[in-house]
């Protein structure tokens, strides 16, 4: 049997439901976002070599702790506490006030300071958009280049033909 | 009763260092890194995550090492160290809708949109022990990449191909979206428990005790014929709302394996006959734990459906008070601990019973002069 997606399902309407309106926001949601998929090494390397200079304060240290992960009973239905993750947030004070925050997956606390730390630049002038469109693009071809080897695995179906027919 | 016993503090000491020693095992042999655990026996941290509860892909690698590969001893690892951590905020509920699959099949519809997608999967392998992995060998080859990546955007099974029919019951949602959710690390748990509290339970329940409850499930102890609808095992973005911010923000990647089964259609006089639904969503990628979650989250739903309990995975008060391996390892090991005064009365009531009826026996074997003539008469 063929099945036919629902033009109109319920999960098509969860999509994107929490898409900011405002431009601003969705630009910050964006370079955190990709910010927190980065590695300490590479956001140390990047901070030492070109922002080297900044001076900067800690509003918040480091600290480590948990979200509770929720989920949805048969996905849209109603919630449920799944688990706990590691995470760890971190806010810093640029010289002219400037704030940055991160929170990211994981107990790495000098990689929520370096996030931290280039939220606040990004805010402020958005001098480091340049590495974050680098790290941005990086990451979108990991995960192409790794959902490209998932479809290697996708089921092709043939029918044998079977019987005398001619 | 516990009474203080002192004075096996040196034993102790030395059983610790023997402990270690033994978990080291032969120097000449290199020591195992973490992160080679955390990449190479990734399933095995996969549960102790999901069971441990608190998903840290390098400490459940590290709580591995320590337990000697005791995945029960490094869940109990894991849960003592969440205790240590404060909880910054919830997530908002996760989109399985839209997530990042590497794998993605279905039972019911062979030719689903977004097609069948295997993954990383042992099924169809041969089970044949393979002799090269001992022998230190080959990197192997890297593995082929499709033209194009995945689809992007693929349908649930069960809510935009099922219920797009009506065919499916619907996921009932609370009127009030900022309701309570249960949460059993905070609050004891209370019968008859919620589904939010089931799921939550199950989802880091033991393994093989929520294995053996949906195998029962099949095998007649509760009336729940179940089809895989959708099993996806891939990553998902979590996203929290800061207060300080104001906004969601997407904090980084996990991942899960997510199950919903097709059940046992249902109708009434009023209702046209109609499947129900099972929901397994585990920490990491495990569908064995996945699909058993499901059918017993399916047969805990007998209440609800109106049907009549047959068998103990329908009942959620037996099944939410035995799945916790650390709670139930607790209990049964905890009896291996000095009881030495408990069964020193154990030992007084049995010899002082004994004598009683030792007594009785002796007195009225004398008045019904039935005795044995002593060997000295």
């Amino acid at each position: 049997m063929t099945a036919h997606p629902a033009p109109n399902a319920r999960t098509d309407q969860n999509r994107n439901a929490d898409t900011p309106t405002d431009p601003h926001i969705a630009a910050r949601q964006k370079w955190m976002s990709v910010l927190a998929r980065t590695s300490r090494a590479r956001l140390e390397t990047e901070w030492s070599e070109n922002h080297g200079n900044e001076s900067w304060t800690h509003l918040r240290e480091p600290q480590i702790g948990m979200v509770m992960v929720r989920g949805r009973a048969g996905g849209a239905g109603q919630r449920f506490n799944l688990g706990e993750m590691t995470v760890t947030r971190c806010a810093v004070t640029l010289s002219d006030g400037t704030v940055g925050h991160s929170y990211v997956k994981g107990r790495d606390r000098i990689q929520a300071q370096y996030a931290a730390l280039f939220d606040a630049v990004m805010l402020r002038d958005g001098s480091a958009s340049d590495f974050i469109d680098t790290l941005a693009a990086e990451q979108a071809a990991a995960k192409r280049d790794h959902a490209r080897k998932v479809a290697a695995t996708k089921v092709d179906f043939f029918t044998l033909v079977r019987g005398e027919d001619e | 009763m516990y009474v203080a016993v002192k004075g096996g503090e040196r034993a102790i000491n030395n059983a610790h260092k023997l402990l270690a020693e033994q978990r080291r095992g032969d120097t000449d042999i290199a020591e195992i890194e973490t992160d080679q655990i955390e990449q190479q026996l990734s399933l095995s941290v996969t549960r102790v995550m999901a069971e441990g509860s608190l998903y840290d892909r390098d400490l459940a690698a590290l709580a591995i090492k320590q337990a000697r590969g005791d995945l029960i001893e490094a869940i109990f690892l894991m849960r003592a160290y969440r205790t240590t951590l404060p909880r910054f905020a919830f997530s908002k509920p996760i989109k399985t809708a839209e997530m990042d699959v590497s794998r993605r099949i279905s039972a019911t519809f062979k030719d689903l949109p977004g097609g069948q997608i295997l993954g990383p999967t042992f099924d169809y392998t041969h089970r044949l022990l393979d002799f090269t992995l001992m022998a230190n060998g080959e990197v192997p080859t890297e593995a082929p990449s499709g033209e194009n990546p995945i689809d992007e955007n693929m349908p649930r099974v069960l809510d935009d191909i099922l219920n797009y029919e009506g065919l499916i019951q619907d996921e009932p949602v609370p009127v009030d979206e900022n309701a309570p959710v249960a949460d059993l690390t905070r609050e004891p748990v209370k019968f008859p428990a919620g589904r939010d509290l089931r799921l939550q339970n199950l989802s880091r329940g033991d393994e093989g005790f929520v294995l053996a409850l949906g195998y029962s499930t099949q095998r007649g102890y509760a009336n729940s014929h179940a089809f895989v609808g959708e099993i996806r095992y891939g990553t998902v973005s979590i996203e929290i709302e800061p207060e300080e911010l104001g906004f969601a923000i997407d904090i980084g990647d996990i991942e899960l394996t997510e199950c919903e089964t097709v059940n046992k259609f249902k109708g009434s006089k009023t209702k046209l006959p109609q499947f129900t639904r099972g929901y397994g969503l585990v920490f990491g990628q495990n569908e064995r734990k996945a699909i058993s979650m499901a059918l017993v989250d399916r047969a805990m739903r007998a209440n609800e459906m109106g049907e009549q309990i047959m068998g103990p995975a329908q009942d959620s008060e037996f099944v939410m008070e035995h799945s916790d391996n650390v709670q139930s390892t607790g209990f049964v090991e905890h009896i291996k601990l000095p009881h030495y005064v408990d069964f020193q009365g154990e030992l007084e009531l049995v010899r002082r019973m004994r004598a009683e009826v030792e007594e009785r026996l002796a007195k009225s074997e004398t008045e019904n002069g039935t005795s044995q003539p002593e060997a000295a008469e």
